[in-house]
């Protein structure tokens, strides 16, 4: 390969980068719209379970706090706060987080908590657990992450936050007590996280003005 | 065209020459996202979208590639259509795209495609490497669909659920024929025997096609057979 080949190879190499780049940048400019508007949507319709019942006027996905690790909330990566608001009342928080030792990997799960400390719902937002077992956690396989409505720290108390073979309160699921253990667990720990840091949570509501625009 | 014509590919790329079923290549998604049909049907699709545009623009531009550089070229091409895929199936497939995962970025890392560039479109014509391009990724596509409704239909009892990822609108739950289902066809395991029970039967098909053949061709039958 003399000296004359290298470049040419080199310029063809370059002129089919430019060209490749081009096209994937074209792409990116004509779906950018799109793809951000269905991720705005995916989040607000995955809120969704924890916000019902509830009368707020705020926007919930502009007021994130993401709290990195290490923090006392279930699970080691960064945890997301959404504040709901009426006025400047709070109204509720909404956690994301991941409950740890679920059967294969950690289970990212969304606990909304009234300001009473009542969990207004939760849902499982991603996970890894076995088919037909485990993943009947999901809200659209079974009605097992109805349980949670309405529970506090007093009720059951704290004792009672396990599946019914430890002596705890909550159902378990046939074939799989490992996933709602780790769930009703990272649940537990978030309550107990609100109680003692609610003041904390609630104490800068995002203004029209200050709302910002959070990147993932 | 040249020969052979559009319907012999065709045969080529679903039968033959089945990128999944006799070249074994892209395993890796056929076993891993086949789990329902409309996993399948979403991979499948955006591997053929993959394959028609890359073994067209390796067609297009084989005349200036050198032989030395060929390969990172075909990376190049391959990697910035499944970039332009990825961000099409985020833009208007979103649910689809959430349930495929990682998978569709690894279509870079499907072999089939780099393989039909390699043997096929980096030697033919566009509109002859485009049809190649389009038998293998549909054969391709085609057992990806036919191993996730064999194992949704084994595993879980039902067909066609969750097709709302393609079309929009409300959650769908199918052709349900019976609730619950053989749990392992679902798991990893299943993909391996799904995969294995379909090349046995392709075998099997053609073993008999073959018998038939040389029956009809008493002269040639005892020469070939062993």
């Amino acid at each position: 390969m003399n000296n004359f080949s290298i470049v040419k190879s080199g310029v063809t190499l370059a002129v089919i980068a430019a060209i490749c780049t081009s096209l994937v940048a074209l792409t990116y400019q004509s779906t950018e719209e799109r793809i951000d508007a269905n991720e705005k949507a995916w989040l607000e319709r995955s809120l969704q379970p924890a916000l019902s019942g509830l009368f707020f006027d705020s926007g919930v996905t502009e007021s994130k706090i993401v709290v990195p690790p290490p923090h006392d909330l279930p699970g080691t990566d960064a945890a997301i706060i959404y504040r709901v608001y009426a006025k400047t009342e709070p109204v509720a928080a909404l956690f994301v987080v991941s409950a740890r030792d679920g059967y294969s990997g950690p289970i990212r799960i969304l606990v909304g908590i009234e300001t009473t400390g009542m969990v207004t719902g939760v849902h499982v937002l991603e996970h890894r657990e076995t088919p037909g077992l485990g993943d009947r956690v999901e809200s659209g396989k079974s009605d097992w992450v109805k349980q949670f409505d309405g529970r506090s720290l007093v009720d059951p108390e704290t004792s009672g936050w396990r599946i019914k073979r430890d002596g705890g309160q909550f159902d378990q699921l046939t074939g799989a007590s490992v996933t709602p253990r780790a769930i009703i667990k990272a649940v537990k720990e978030t309550l107990i996280y609100f109680g003692t840091h609610r003041d904390e949570i609630f104490s800068d509501p995002p203004t029209d003005s200050a709302a910002t625009e959070d990147q993932q | 065209m040249t020969a052979p014509g559009f319907m012999d590919r065709l045969k080529i790329g679903l039968w033959d020459e089945n990128p999944g079923l006799v070249q074994l290549l892209g395993l890796c998604p056929v076993l891993a996202v086949t789990s329902s049909f409309v996993n399948g049907f979403g991979l499948g699709l955006a591997t053929l979208a993959v394959l028609v545009a890359s073994n067209g623009l390796v067609a297009a531009t084989r005349r200036w590639i050198v032989a030395e550089i060929r390969i990172p070229i075909y990376v190049l091409i391959i990697a910035s259509l499944v970039t332009c895929v990825e961000l099409i199936f985020k833009a208007w497939f979103p649910s689809l795209d959430r349930s495929l995962g990682i998978f569709i970025p690894l279509i870079v890392t499907n072999c089939a495609i780099v393989a039909r560039a390699e043997i096929f479109a980096s030697r033919n014509t566009v509109s002859s490497s485009l049809v190649d391009g389009f038998a293998m990724g549909l054969g391709f596509a085609l057992l990806l669909m036919a191993i996730g409704a064999f194992r949704e239909l084994l595993g879980q009892g039902t067909l066609f659920a969750r097709m709302d990822m393609l079309f929009g609108g409300e959650p769908m739950r199918g052709l349900v024929l019976t609730d619950g289902g053989w749990l392992l066809a679902v798991l990893p395991p299943g993909a391996f025997f799904t995969l294995a029970v379909a090349i046995a039967a392709k075998n099997v098909i053609d073993r008999r096609r073959r018998d038939k053949q040389l029956n009809a061709m008493p002269g040639r039958a005892q020469r070939t057979s062993k």
